[in-house]
């Protein structure tokens, strides 16, 4: 009986939390319409989400792209396909591992860093002083860095694509003795043979930027809602991060899936 | 300076609280229903509370115009839940809270808002952000709600800066974590005083600090009252200062409040549990 109880208590705790979270994301999105808005606040998490995470995302990209070369040029080689390496990174970054990166490296980047700040400021009274005075936490804390990811994730997607192709670039050039030319063609091929949106938008482009859209609304509610929830001082405030990491990676994970289907479903190529 | 000046000093400083004193007096006329002609200001009416074990049963106490009502009590009693049931950041499971009148436990969340926009609080921890200087600190209720220029805002950020015996020239621009506790906590009382509120909340003000800062703050609570006439509700277990400070003491003991009236009747009381806890004070 007692095991059930436990049982019963550990799910309803579960639930509530969801519950929690879905008001949050809520109400979030819901402010983003309703006045006063923080352009000041927006601006700054657009630096702190975009800005300060361009190095670790370009970082990423470039190597990603090398290894995925080097990796695919091994295989080519028995099939003299080598020409085609170009083709196969820009499709694996642009359509998934582009987006994916990104968002696994500002989820454990910025969510944390979100997480640590507004769970500081939960156990120092702050978030307690900002309420007493009138305003809304969630409209001057969670708003303002929702809309900055929102924006934020796909601009870093794009430049973590670009870098990976480049980083393609260099192995093609001097590992597999490639023109650049003849890389860059390829890599233009398989862009407009995946087809387009509206004539003119490649639908790897489209896979490639919804998906950094939804993750960037995944990594910052997941990194407020942690935040907003701590509890027990400095140690809550480390598990709080350590919370918002793995729940935002796995989300990101998992939502990939998901949207990868529906978009192979509604764009197919 | 000459003698000549100083009046001329004083008569400034009277000017300045003169017109915040109009300024409270002018924003509480502005309510739709103001509460009758002396009626309290805040008001308590058999509250009561539990999360997973009772906090509050049955508890009410009111605080009129321009007094000092201080709970004191054990730690762990609920004292602090009271600033947070009148801040409406709680909702009692039973009784009313009112606040110049108004049922605060039946407004919307919006009308709580700018209720407690006409409140001031200090925090036990001071709770000044962290990412801001001192002057955007005082200056945040303001520049949240409030047309005010940025000059005016500077004007009273230095006035309240000056009324807790802070150098303005010297603190506005430093960030919380450079000051001490006791100057911290100037600077909390700073920043609720920055919209000229009429309420002044308190939790544990002099807790952690050493004695000469706790009169300090002390001292600061009651110019308060004898200066702008602002109605306040202190939360504290420092039993010297609720003594120098109170209009009134609530005593709560095991969710109840066991005592409520001025200090000198508690000091006459001859409760066995009231002696216990003054320990001979």
């Amino acid at each position: 009986m007692a095991l059930l109880e436990r049982i019963n208590a550990a799910a309803r705790k579960k639930v509530f939390s969801l519950q929690e979270a879905f008001i949050l994301a809520w109400n979030a999105i819901r402010f983003i319409f309703v006045p006063p808005f923080y352009r000041e606040d927006v601006i700054q998490q657009m630096d702190s989400i975009g800005v300060q995470s361009l190095g670790i995302v370009v970082l990423t990209g470039f190597f990603t792209g090398m290894v995925l070369a080097l990796q695919s040029a091994v295989q080519m080689q028995r099939f003299g396909a080598t020409t085609y390496v170009g083709s196969l990174v820009t499709a694996s970054m642009i359509r998934e591992l582009g987006p994916v990166l990104a968002g696994l490296m500002v989820a454990g980047r910025v969510g944390s860093g979100i997480a640590a700040q507004i769970g500081s400021m939960r156990v120092t009274e702050q978030i307690d002083a900002l309420n007493v005075m009138g305003t809304d936490p969630i409209k001057k804390l969670v708003t303002p860095r929702l809309i900055a990811a929102l924006l934020m994730l796909p601009a870093l997607t794009v430049i973590n694509d670009v870098a990976g192709i480049f980083g393609g670039n260099v192995i093609a050039k001097f590992y597999l003795q490639l023109p650049t030319s003849l890389y860059w063609a390829t890599v233009w091929d398989q862009i407009s043979n995946g087809g387009f949106v509206l004539r003119f938008i490649p639908n790897d482009f489209v896979h490639g930027l919804i998906k950094p859209f939804v993750f960037g609304g995944i990594i910052s509610l997941t990194a407020c809602h942690f935040g907003l929830r701590t509890t027990g001082g400095t140690e809550g405030v480390g598990v709080s991060t350590t919370r918002t990491v793995v729940t935002a990676s796995i989300l990101i994970l998992v939502t990939d899936y998901f949207i990868t289907q529906a978009l192979l479903a509604l764009l197919p190529s | 300076m000459t003698d000549r000046d100083d009046d001329h000093d004083a008569i400034q400083t009277e000017r300045v609280r003169a017109a915040i004193r109009d300024e409270i007096q002018a924003d509480e006329d502005r309510d739709d229903s103001p509460p009758p002609h002396g009626a309290p200001v805040i008001e308590l009416r058999d509250v009561w509370l539990a999360f997973d074990r009772p906090i509050l049963e049955g508890v009410s106490f009111a605080a009129r115009k321009g007094e000092t009502v201080t709970v004191v009590g054990e730690s762990g009693t609920g004292k602090s839940t009271i600033v947070k049931l009148i801040l409406r950041l709680l909702v009692a499971d039973r009784g009313e809270v009112f606040i110049r009148g108004k049922d605060i436990e039946k407004v919307t969340y919006e009308e709580a808002l700018k209720i407690r926009q006409r409140m001031g609080m200090v925090f036990q921890s001071s709770a000044l952000f962290d990412s801001l200087t001192v002057y955007e600190n005082v200056a945040y209720p303001l520049r949240e709600h409030t047309n005010l220029s940025d000059d005016e805002i500077g004007e009273r950020v230095r006035e309240k800066l000056r009324f807790v015996d802070l150098d303005p020239d010297e603190v506005t621009q430093l960030a919380p974590s450079e000051l001490s506790g006791g100057m911290q906590k100037r600077v909390g009382i700073a920043r609720g005083l920055a919209a000229n509120p009429g309420i002044m909340l308190y939790d544990e003000p002099t807790s952690g600090l050493d004695p000469l800062t706790t009169g300090i703050i002390t001292n600061l609570i009651m110019k308060l009252q004898r200066e702008l006439h602002v109605t306040s509700v202190v939360v504290t277990h420092d039993i010297r200062s609720a003594f120098r400070m109170s209009s009134k003491i609530a005593l709560l003991h095991d969710r109840h409040i066991v005592f409520f009236g001025s200090p000198e009747e508690m000091a006459a009381s001859d409760d066995k549990y009231i002696q216990t806890f003054l320990g001979g004070y």
